[in-house]
């Protein structure tokens, strides 16, 4: 087998081999134009559009929706015969595990190491468009998912795409070609963002905790990334429900510890929220600062938030699929909550401790990036808290991975006709590159996994632009029943 | 429909037991029986993609499973004389035992004790110390 001596070498040689892919995938997908002296990627500002796009068409049910979507995921609206069935709050659940995580805490940090504090506002108004593609895309995945004979139920952009275009404008091949190479670009996202990173970021933390450079696993991070592998292998190929099973439990239980431990930091440290917030709001909108101005935080800003609620991407919409409801729009509107719980909550804590804390002033936070800053801002209020971070980081980046595995597989299915065999070989590849995302340094993880992410984006907001007319029928008829009272509270 | 006593079965002994107990009941008082099989489920479970996707297919399995395999044989074991009535839900026990008491207008839920440690009902409470918490009609724990 391998000598230990050549160990380090090999996380290097993984990322010499890696370093040129990953740059040059960058440069197709965040091909930038100079806005203000800063580079502005295209692919931000269309999913910006999108989102600001649906906010107005949509009639701003971003904003009008929430109520009525949280009377959902508490089953006011359930039929009781239903019991049993895949509930609006567990569709969300699943969906809001597979997005919370690493985005949050690693995201936000990058953010606003790169972008200032001003970062944050961009973000939470970020959020709120993306509250109304999610909410779209969702409509869209349960309308024209499939049910199969034997009573499974799938649903994703690549069914929306194919049959929805194909019933709207009867253009079957456009149809077709959005949905193939929205499969295709998904694959690679369930790898880069769903995967490498949350290994990367996992592997990472475990590192810095364990006694950073002077570790004893610095040198074997290729190896941390094979005991991964080879869980994930053991859920996703072996079928080894029980490591799922403790995951599910772990991440609710992880994300209220990080919420208690975030307001117990910003509890001990009530007297600076104003300023902090003083300082967010004047660097969002400051026309000139060490980040690049209002410019500079706009576009880190609204990346991160792309990368952490997913909006637009339409990885959720296969996520939330699966819910048994007669009206795809009830699911729509609970898909609003998810970023709003994500972006709009969770990052604006996350994006407060940092600044708080101070902890993006230090010279070298540009280099400590994502967890590791994060970290560094928690521990100095809980000087015990990175160990629980570790954890939670842990605890995320596997449900993470879980979940877009998922997402991979079935955009492999989708291609190869529900294939086994295809759905298998997408499983080992999957399990391969946990490997490759571990050993990895941060830069050329977040290259690739940025790119593949945000490549989802592109057929699946031109199908939701074409489809747009059809979402909004279908989410206007619904309320409009509701209003009436057709469609009624159910006694409990 | 007269009387009727409703029954919860989990296809442990303590549930038999229960099952037993009722039917003597049923007899002496002529009243007929509803017989439950609670699926342990909450709509506000985590639950992986994968797992949602099969769902509808489970809950199918389930319920077949409940009804041919607990359901049906304890109808044999009332055998003759008494009206039965065979009802498999998903849900929480105690509450939906109670539910299902008020919707089939039963004046009396017997179920068997079941086997948890005292630690386990210490934390989570029981089944029956639940039901006779929140039940409207009295309830019998059959030993």
């Amino acid at each position: 087998m391998l000598q230990p001596l050549l160990a380090q070498s090999i996380d290097e040689r993984i990322s010499s081999a890696m370093d040129p892919v990953s740059s040059a995938i960058e440069s197709v997908v965040f091909y930038s134009i100079p806005v203000a002296g800063v580079n502005l990627p295209l692919i931000v500002l269309w999913l910006v559009a999108a989102g600001a796009f649906f906010t107005v068409y949509l009639g701003f049910l971003n904003l009008r929706g929430p109520k009525h979507a949280l009377d959902l995921v508490r089953g006011q609206y359930s039929n009781p015969d239903d019991a049993g069935e895949v509930t609006h709050f567990q569709a969300l659940a699943t969906a809001v595990s597979g997005t919370v995580g690493l985005g949050n805490i690693a995201g936000v940090a990058v953010a606003i190491a790169i972008g200032g504090p001003g970062a944050t506002v961009w973000m939470i108004i970020a959020g709120f468009l993306g509250m109304s593609s999610k909410m779209a895309e969702c409509t869209l995945g349960v309308k024209f998912r499939r049910e199969r004979p034997d009573g499974t139920v799938s649903g994703g952009p690549m069914y929306y795409l194919e049959q929805g275009i194909a019933e709207v404008t009867g253009r079957v091949r456009t149809g077709r070609t959005l949905a193939v190479l929205f499969s295709i670009s998904c694959i690679g996202g369930a790898i880069g963002a769903g995967n490498m990173f949350q290994a990367n970021q996992a592997t990472a933390q475990i590192i810095a905790v364990t006694g950073g450079e002077d570790s004893p696993i610095a040198d074997f991070r290729w190896v941390v990334g094979l005991i991964f592998a080879i869980t994930v292998g053991a859920v996703i190929i072996g079928g080894i429900k029980s490591i799922a099973r403790v995951t599910e439990k772990l991440v609710p239980i992880m994300a209220a510890i990080y919420l208690s431990a975030a307001l117990l930091v910003i509890g001990s440290n009530l007297a600076e929220v104003p300023a902090a917030f003083g300082e967010i709001f004047r660097q969002a909108f400051a026309l000139d600062s060490a980040y690049g101005g209002i410019i500079g935080a706009l576009i880190v800003g609204f990346q991160r938030a792309a990368f952490s609620n997913e909006a637009g991407i339409g990885s959720a919409a296969i996520a939330h699929s699966a819910v048994r409801t007669e009206h795809p729009s009830t699911e729509g509107h609970v898909a609003l909550l998810e970023p709003f719980i994500d972006t709009v909550i969770i990052c604006t804590m996350t994006a407060l401790i940092i600044v708080i804390s101070g902890a993006y002033l230090d010279p070298v936070a540009g280099e400590l990036g994502g967890v590791a800053l994060t970290s560094a801002a928690f521990a100095t209020v809980l000087p015990w808290f990175p160990n629980v971070l570790a954890v939670a980081v842990v605890a995320f980046a596997f449900s993470t991975m879980l979940t877009w595995s998922y997402y991979g597989m079935k955009s492999t299915g989708y291609l190869f006709d529900d294939s086994e065999v295809a759905e298998t070989v997408f499983k080992v590849i999957f399990c391969i590159f946990v490997v490759v995302g571990a050993s990895l340094s941060l830069g050329p993880v977040i290259g690739i996994s940025d790119s593949m992410l945000f490549l989802m984006a592109i057929p699946n907001v031109l199908g939701l632009y074409i489809l747009a007319p059809l979402v909004k029928k279908e989410i206007y008829a619904y309320r409009d029943k509701v209003e009436s009272g057709e469609i009624a509270k159910v006694d409990h | 429909m007269g009387k009727a006593l409703l029954v919860g079965i989990d296809g442990s002994d303590a549930g038999w037991r229960a099952l037993e107990f009722a039917k003597g009941r049923a007899r002496s008082l002529g009243a007929s029986l509803v017989l439950v099989h609670v699926i342990p489920w909450s709509p506000y479970s985590f639950n992986t993609p994968e797992e949602n996707e099969q769902r509808h297919q489970r809950r199918q399995q389930e319920l077949e499973a409940a009804r041919t395999q607990l359901l049906e044989p304890a109808q044999h074991e009332v055998g003759e004389g008494v009206e039965v009535v065979l009802v498999a839900k998903h849900g929480d026990r105690a509450e939906l035992l109670n539910q299902l008491a008020r919707e089939y207008d039963a004046e009396h839920i017997i179920v068997g004790r079941t086997g948890e440690s005292r630690i386990r009902s210490r934390m989570f409470g029981s089944v029956p110390s639940t039901l006779t918490q929140i039940a409207d009609v009295p309830v019998t724990v059959v030993p």
